[in-house]
């Protein structure tokens, strides 16, 4: 092992040498628990830092690895965005609402990566309930972008991207429910991965849209990506939305197989041209890679704003109802102005005389936009295109106009819509600010997203890229 | 078109403050404008998507899960509101 500090460590590396005992999982935790020390009060990631858990679960996990437990997770350093339960820690979905809740009961996918040996050194900030594109709409101050401070982040999933990016953890949780996980990891230079809908367990994550909500997580590498999938997928007898799928070895990456990929025109469109540049060299590489890249059409695509933002809010307004002050949180008027918007917008739409002019309309455009991609996928293995049509905005830029922060999520709904998962991946950096490609793929076909992305990855190598902290 | 915020904030019981309403009923007419781009669509025939993962009528055995209960000390732990081991709540009926 060379000489980088072990915050820099990946999970395959971070592994390799616990076993090999170059270094302890204390050690490794520790230099994390620094770290945040050391930069989280200008970037704002974690809610909550479970320093004397987390060094004791780490010193279990050193007693463990003596004793040649070879759990895949074993002494790894993780965090967990603050809307997934974890049994006995504070839990607040960033919202002066919960900020006392302490769950009496883990999240599915925290007692599996908990099984897995994993050590939770924290909650991450996001956006309150998950409602945001940036970051900026937490009760407990907005996350900051580590590539300039100056900028977001990416939301919901902030402080999660942002704890991978700037080393204080090796992975960490979020959810993606129009685009948070995909937004904030390419905003970050960091890789997410959006699973399948259903893929992982939802049982136990505070619920923003129930038929939208996809959990995933933030590692360095693909590989790393695909190692955390092997534990969090699966039929989950708590959530009736997990379908019987076969979970596959996700590391298995070593095909050789050339693919079709398909380049929708109407995301490229819109598309900012320091966007196009940067995308248009991942294309060239992915070409060079051996795969065709062919042009394909989602004609649906100008409608997934309007579309998801009707069935979005319908459904916040539905699972938020549950917040009365009565058997937990604080009152309703506690809520932040962005969650009061949703609630609001999603009541009107389904309420009476107006249900069919705007939910039941955008049920129907849903099927369009999922028949788009059904149609394309009959041609391509797979659909690539930018995250984001921009570069991240500066801090406070989009606050005062919610449509504005709303559009930002133009390239990342349609894929939750669809059910269908994606993958991002770094692909550079324009005026020092990163820049993803979300690889996109048939439902359950997560595999073919890693293979695309693991290749891509080992010839650009941008997760070598640190911020300057 | 304009949401009737007075309204709809009642139906989702929430106080919104006089001093707010203004400026909600602002951007909330904004984005709506925005979703009225929908009623551009053609979906006559088109069937609704509730949901993609194609599943129906997930049972299981009407049998207590003791993997999935809060005992009635874990139940109660997040609130001072409670007497005698229930919730405590405003009352709802009033007795003659």
């Amino acid at each position: 092992m060379n000489n980088k500090p072990l915050t820099e460590l990946t999970i395959k590396e971070a592994k390799e040498g616990l076993r090999e005992r170059k270094f302890s999982s204390v050690e490794l935790v520790k230099e994390c628990l620094d770290q945040i020390k050391r930069h989280d009060k200008k970037l704002n990631a974690f809610i909550t830092v479970c320093e004397k858990e987390a060094l004791e679960q780490a010193r279990l996990s050193d007693e463990k690895i003596k004793n040649g437990d070879r759990s895949p997770l074993l002494g790894i350093p993780i965090a967990i965005k603050d809307i997934f339960l974890t049994k006995g820690i504070k839990t607040t979905a960033a919202s002066r609402v919960l900020d006392n809740y302490v769950p009496q009961y883990d999240a599915t996918v925290v007692a599996k990566l908990k099984n897995a040996g994993a050590v939770i050194v924290g909650k991450t900030n996001c956006d309150a309930w998950a409602h945001g594109s940036s970051g900026e709409n937490s009760d407990f101050g907005p996350t900051r972008n580590p590539w300039n401070t100056e900028y977001v982040p990416g939301g919901s999933s902030s402080g999660s991207a942002v704890s991978v990016a700037s080393n204080m953890c090796i992975a960490a949780t979020g959810t993606d429910t129009g685009g948070s996980i995909r937004l904030p990891a390419s905003f970050c230079n960091v890789v997410g991965l959006k699973p399948t809908y259903g893929r992982v367990s939802r049982y136990g994550i505070i619920a923003m849209a129930s038929s939208l909500d996809s959990i995933g997580h933030f590692t360095k590498t693909v590989e790393d990506s695909a190692l955390i999938l092997n534990i969090t997928a699966g039929k989950d007898r708590f959530d009736a939305t997990t379908p019987q799928v076969k979970v596959p070895d996700y590391t298995v990456l070593n095909s050789k197989k050339k693919l079709k990929i398909g380049i929708p025109k109407e995301y490229i469109e819109g598309a900012d041209n320091e966007i196009r540049i940067t995308f248009n060299k991942a294309l060239k590489v992915l070409s060079e890679l051996g795969h065709e890249i062919v042009d394909v059409s989602l004609p649906h695509t100008e409608y997934a704003i309007p579309c998801y933002y009707v069935i979005q809010p319908s459904e916040v307004s539905s699972n938020l109802a549950r917040y009365d002050g009565i058997r937990f949180g604080s009152k309703r008027d506690t809520f932040g102005d962005e969650a009061k918007r949703r609630i609001m917008l999603g009541t009107f739409t389904l309420s009476s005389g107006y249900y069919d002019a705007y939910y039941k309309t955008a049920m129907r455009v849903r099927t369009l936009i999922s028949k788009d991609f059904d149609e394309v996928y009959k041609k391509v293995d797979a659909v690539i295109a930018p995250v984001s049509p921009t570069l991240p905005w500066k801090l406070g830029e989009k606050t005062n106009d919610p449509l504005k922060m709303y559009l930002s999520d133009i390239l990342t709904a349609t894929v939750n819509l669809a059910g269908i998962p994606g993958l991002t991946v770094p692909i550079g950096f324009e005026k020092g600010l990163p820049i993803g490609m979300q690889i996109l793929g048939p439902q359950f076909s997560e595999e073919i997203l890693f293979q695309i992305g693991s290749a891509y990855e080992s010839e650009t190598q941008f997760y070598k890229q640190k911020p300057n902290l | 078109m304009k949401i009737d915020v007075k309204h709809v904030a009642k139906l989702a019981n929430l106080k919104i403050k006089d001093s707010e309403i203004e400026k909600f009923e602002k951007q909330l007419s904004e984005v709506l404008a925005h979703i009225d781009k929908l009623k551009k669509t053609e979906t006559k025939n088109v069937l609704e998507t509730s949901q993609v993962t194609g599943l129906e009528s997930i049972t299981r055995e009407d049998k207590a899960d003791s993997a999935r209960i809060l005992s009635q000390e874990e139940a109660l732990s997040n609130t001072k509101n409670t007497e005698n081991g229930f919730f405590k709540v405003k009352g709802v009926i009033q007795s003659e």
